[in-house]
Parts: C-alpha cells; sequence; structure tokens
C-alpha cells in the first residue's frame, strides 16, 4: 500500500519516550507530558445543580446521588497510567473520587449483572464487563491533578478505568446501568475492541 | 477521481515572522487549485511511522505546478517544528490535493468580500487576496486580521501594498497583546463591537464572508457576523482547533 | 437552507471542534472525490448544508456532527491496515 518511503529527519513524537519507562508503556504507545483532549462531541456543561450520578439495571432498587452527595462519598488519591487508543500515554497522573467499589456498596446486584454502559451527558457509551471495575480499577473523579476537573477533560466528572484504553473513561459521566448482556458502547460497535486492554493491543474489532 | 499522493519537493524556505515560514513546494503532478484549498502532508519515518497535516495554500493559482504553504511553528507541535527546524530546500514530503470545495473564493463573485483572520487563519485568506489582485477583481473586499503583536503579523508589507493599490481593498488589523507606538488599529480580541465597527456600510446584507483562524474566534465572528445581517449561509468557516500557545 | 444556529443551548462553543473542510482529504479517501461543497441533509432535524459545514471532532476516531442540532450525521475510523470503516447513518443524504 504505502511505498518505501521515508522523509528525511522525521521521527515524530516517539524520540520523547525515555528507556526508563520502558515497561510501563504498553505496546505501540508514546509517552507523552501533555493531556490531549480529545472528544466525540461538544463539551456538555450541565449545572452542578442539576447533576446527578445514577447506578441502575439489574439491582435491587437503583440509586442516584446529586453532586453534594456524590462529592461527600469517601474519596481517595488516585496516580494512574493512562493510555489512549491513540497511541499516547501520560504516566502518574494524579485523580481525586470515588472508587466503584465503595458506588457499588450502595446498592445489591442481581446475580445476572455481568456487564456494565457508563452513559455520560452528550450520548457518550461505553461498556465495561463488571469485574473490570472491581477491585480498585475504576473510579469516578471529580478532580484531576489537585484542581477541578476541566470541562474539556471530562468535567464536572469523568470515569476512570486505567487499565483499559482511555476511551472507556467516560468524560461527562451520569450513570452506569448493569445489564445481563453486554451492550458495546460508542466505539465498540463501531470498529474499536470490545475491552480494549492496551497491554495486549486491543484497539480494533478482531485484535 | 480520489486524491493521489505525490511527491512535493521544496524549493524554497522563507521566514515570515519568528514563529512562521512559508515554503515554496513544486508538486509535478499538481492538477491547480482555487483560493481558499488546501493540502495534506504525510511524513513518514524510518520505522514506518506517520504522521499527517493539513495546510492551507497560501498561494494563488498560477498555473504552474508549484504552491506555498504557511506554516506556524506551533510549540508543542509534532510536524510543525520538524518543518521548521530539520527540513532543507530539496527536502521531499508527500502530499495531496487541492482539497475543499467549500471555503474557496471565485474571482467571478461580485459580492463585498469580508475576510476575517485570527492568527496563521490569514494564509488562505490571502490566497484569496493574492487571486483577487491578480486577476484585477475590485469588487469592495475588507479584512480584519488579529494578531498577538506586531512581530506575529504574516505577510505585513505585502497587505499594506496590496491595501494601497486603490482597488477597493480594506485593511483593518487589531493586535491583541502588545501594540507599538503610535498604532492607530485596534487593540483587542475580535468583538461584536469591532465587527459593527468594521462592516460599517459594507453592504452585509449581500457580502460574502470567509473566517479563519483558531475556533474560538471563529465562533465569535461567525455569530458575530451573522448578527449583523451577513446571511448565514454566505458565510463561511475554517476552524483551525484550539489557540496555539 | 435554514442558517447554522449556534449548538444546542446546553453546548458551549468547543475550542477543538474542526470544520468538515479539515478532514476532506480522509473524505476524499472514502467517496473517491472532493465531497465538502456536496450537500448533506442531517437525519436527526433535517438540517441541509455542505459537509464542509459539518462540525468534526477528533477523538478515538473522527467524529462529524450537524452544525445545527449537534446530531451525529457521520463517523469515521480507521484501522491498523490503513482501511476505513464510515458509518454515514445520520446523513439522510448526500447530494453531489
Amino acid at each position: 500500500m504505502s511505498e518505501r518511503y521515508v522523509t528525511r529527519g522525521f521521527v515524530g513524537r516517539r524520540a520523547e519516550t525515555a528507556a526508563a519507562t520502558v515497561g510501563r508503556v504498553p505496546p505501540g504507545q508514546y509517552v507523552t507530558s501533555d493531556f490531549p483532549v480529545l472528544s466525540a462531541g461538544p463539551t456538555p456543561h450541565t449545572a452542578l445543580s442539576e447533576w446527578t450520578f445514577t447506578i441502575d439495571g439489574l439491582l435491587a432498587a437503583p440509586v442516584t446521588w446529586r453532586w453534594d452527595e456524590f462529592t461527600e462519598l469517601p474519596t481517595q488519591d488516585f496516580v494512574v497510567d493512562i493510555s489512549c487508543v491513540t497511541k499516547w500515554t501520560k504516566l502518574n497522573t494524579r485523580w481525586r473520587g470515588v472508587s466503584l467499589d465503595r458506588l457499588l456498596e450502595h446498592v445489591q446486584l442481581e446475580p445476572a449483572a455481568a456487564f456494565a454502559v457508563a452513559w455520560s451527558d452528550g450520548g457518550y457509551t461505553t461498556n465495561v464487563p463488571l469485574p473490570d471495575l472491581l477491585n480498585g480499577q475504576a473510579f469516578v473523579a471529580w478532580d484531576y491533578d489537585g484542581r477541578p476537573l476541566a470541562p474539556e477533560h471530562g468535567g464536572p466528572a469523568r470515569l476512570v478505568v486505567p487499565h483499559l484504553y482511555f476511551w472507556k473513561s467516560a468524560k461527562w459521566v451520569r450513570g452506569l446501568r448493569l445489564l445481563e448482556r453486554d451492550q458495546p458502547g460508542f466505539w465498540e460497535s463501531f470498529g474499536y475492541h470490545n475491552r480494549g486492554d492496551p497491554w495486549r493491543e486491543q484497539r480494533y474489532s478482531g485484535d | 477521481m480520489a486524491l493521489a499522493w505525490q511527491l512535493a519537493t521544496v524549493v524554497g524556505i522563507r521566514l515570515e515572522t519568528p514563529h512562521v515560514k512559508s515554503y515554496a513546494l513544486e508538486l509535478p503532478a499538481w492538477p491547480g487549485h482555487r483560493a481558499g484549498q488546501h493540502v495534506d502532508l504525510r511524513l513518514t519515518a524510518e520505522d514506518g511511522y506517520q504522521a499527517q497535516r493539513s495546510y492551507s495554500i497560501a498561494s494563488a493559482p498560477t498555473g504552474a505546478p508549484r504552491v506555498e504553504l504557511t506554516v506556524e511553528r506551533v510549540k508543542e507541535g509534532e510536524v510543525s517544528p520538524f518543518l521548521h527546524d530539520v527540513v532543507v530546500v530539496g527536502d521531499t514530503f508527500e502530499a495531496r490535493g487541492p482539497i475543499g470545495g467549500y471555503f474557496v473564493w471565485e474571482p467571478d463573485a461580485t459580492a463585498p468580500l469580508v475576510l476575517v483572520a485570527g492568527g496563521s487563519g490569514i494564509v488562505p485568506l490571502m490566497a484569496m487576496l493574492r487571486h483577487r489582485a491578480t486577476v484585477g477583481a475590485n469588487a469592495p473586499a475588507t479584512l480584519l486580521y488579529s494578531s498577538r503583536t506586531a512581530s506575529d503579523v504574516i505577510y505585513g508589507a505585502e497587505l499594506d501594498a496590496l491595501a494601497t493599490r486603490g482597488d477597493g481593498l480594506r485593511v483593518v488589523q487589531t493586535l491583541t497583546r502588545q501594540q507599538p507606538p503610535g498604532w492607530s488599529g485596534y487593540r483587542r480580541r475580535i468583538d461584536r463591537a469591532m465587527l459593527a465597527e468594521v462592516l460599517a456600510g459594507a453592504g452585509e446584507n449581500a457580502a460574502q464572508a470567509f473566517v479563519c483562524g483558531p475556533t474560538p474566534l471563529v465562533e465569535v465572528v461567525a455569530q458575530g457576523l451573522v448578527g449583523l445581517g451577513v446571511p448565514a449561509q454566505r458565510v463561511k468557516t475554517e476552524r483551525f482547533g484550539p489557540s496555539g500557545g | 437552507m435554514s442558517d447554522p444556529q449556534p449548538i444546542a443551548a446546553q453546548f458551549a462553543p468547543d475550542a477543538h471542534a474542526l470544520d468538515g473542510n479539515a478532514v476532506g482529504g480522509l473524505l476524499a479517501e472514502l467517496f473517491g472525490t472532493d465531497v465538502t461543497g456536496a450537500d448533506c441533509g442531517c437525519a436527526h432535524c433535517g438540517n441541509v448544508g455542505p459537509l464542509g459545514t459539518l462540525r468534526v471532532y477528533v477523538a478515538a476516531g473522527i467524529v462529524l456532527r450537524c452544525s445545527a442540532c449537534s446530531g451525529l450525521v457521520m463517523r469515521v475510523m480507521t484501522r491498523s491496515d490503513g482501511s476505513h470503516l464510515l458509518d454515514a447513518r445520520g446523513a439522510a443524504f448526500i447530494r453531489r
């Protein structure tokens, strides 16, 4: 397809990935000090007075928190590496929020609940197997790097699932629906891998 | 006919401002272009890694297999620092184009022309003004051009010359961060009041407007122009994304 | 043609959006020719305008949205072998 043509002197961003980070950087990724903004649509702006977070679906009863209630839940600081399918990886990102383990303590899951779909303002969705959300692997964050999460990066709050490609970390998240059967989200239903493990380079369906 | 990649050769490099360079490219299979169109450039590293960017064509159509691109060096960028710091005359890269049948100006247009540019958004509008001068069009044209400081103004001398040809072109500038002594232009970001003053009596109901630059500027200007009476379908925009650092 | 109103009230102007023009080359790969001037009807709100006026968002893939209602008109993703996937269900029609 491409000719064997090489542009003299061009190396691209990968040159910045130092040897010291090898082993922490998933295959095919380069390390960036930026925080690129990638969105599938315009930035929503929901007033905090109207913001809610809901867990529903295969539960005994759904639960909804208002902003003040949600941010008063037991919070933690998280320091994680994140990897975007567009090949950048950012090390040691600092977040503050509530873990999914804490949130799920407030509901009674039905035995059949095996998958979750996170949904956001603006219509974005992404699906995650329930086990990938447990045991400290996922959280909902409203602070990034010691400051309130900027709207362009998903503020007021976003889901963060750092062990999967960052398209799974839904910006502007407003709820989680627990399901019996997997329901591919916005990118998963359009050529992207259903699970998205960066360490197995699961970028596209069929990978 | 699908756009095919071809090899472009750099035949000239000119420094326009401390952060902006123009590149003259020779393209053997160039089909010609219209003012406002752009090219895609593709760079390939030894290991096959590729990066692709779009750049507006700065030159007017001439019939020769050559175009000029004007590129601002974006500090955190991947391609523009390479173009500025590494590329020399004689180098080649893959290019395809011309692209874009929407954001174009044709000289047979008789409507008053309104051009609004922020920063490097001036590039495709300059192609339009250069083309306009070449064909000797004289329907009234107004350019409102926003830059940070006087040293950031691209094509400054050429714009002065075009504005004094007496062919109905008026150039208005604003410098948003710092102005030299004796500056008689505007001193702030483009806003609705500025547009209203600049457009006053410029035949806004019949105008054809082109707006190009950082997305936030384009949003403000496009909405402002429509609010001032320019028909919405006659406001053509080319957003460049977030403003550079 | 209805005027390109500002994006629906709950969204603020976005610094990162581009115009359809910016992905003209990619669209040309898909359609075989430059289509930025071709009229496109939004399947959500019926707004008609050139593809070059759609709002482009760059994420995992490329998303093109209606400038009137912000509805999803098209999306394009590119696989590692360079092949493209196009979902144009949000376009009621494209006219050339």
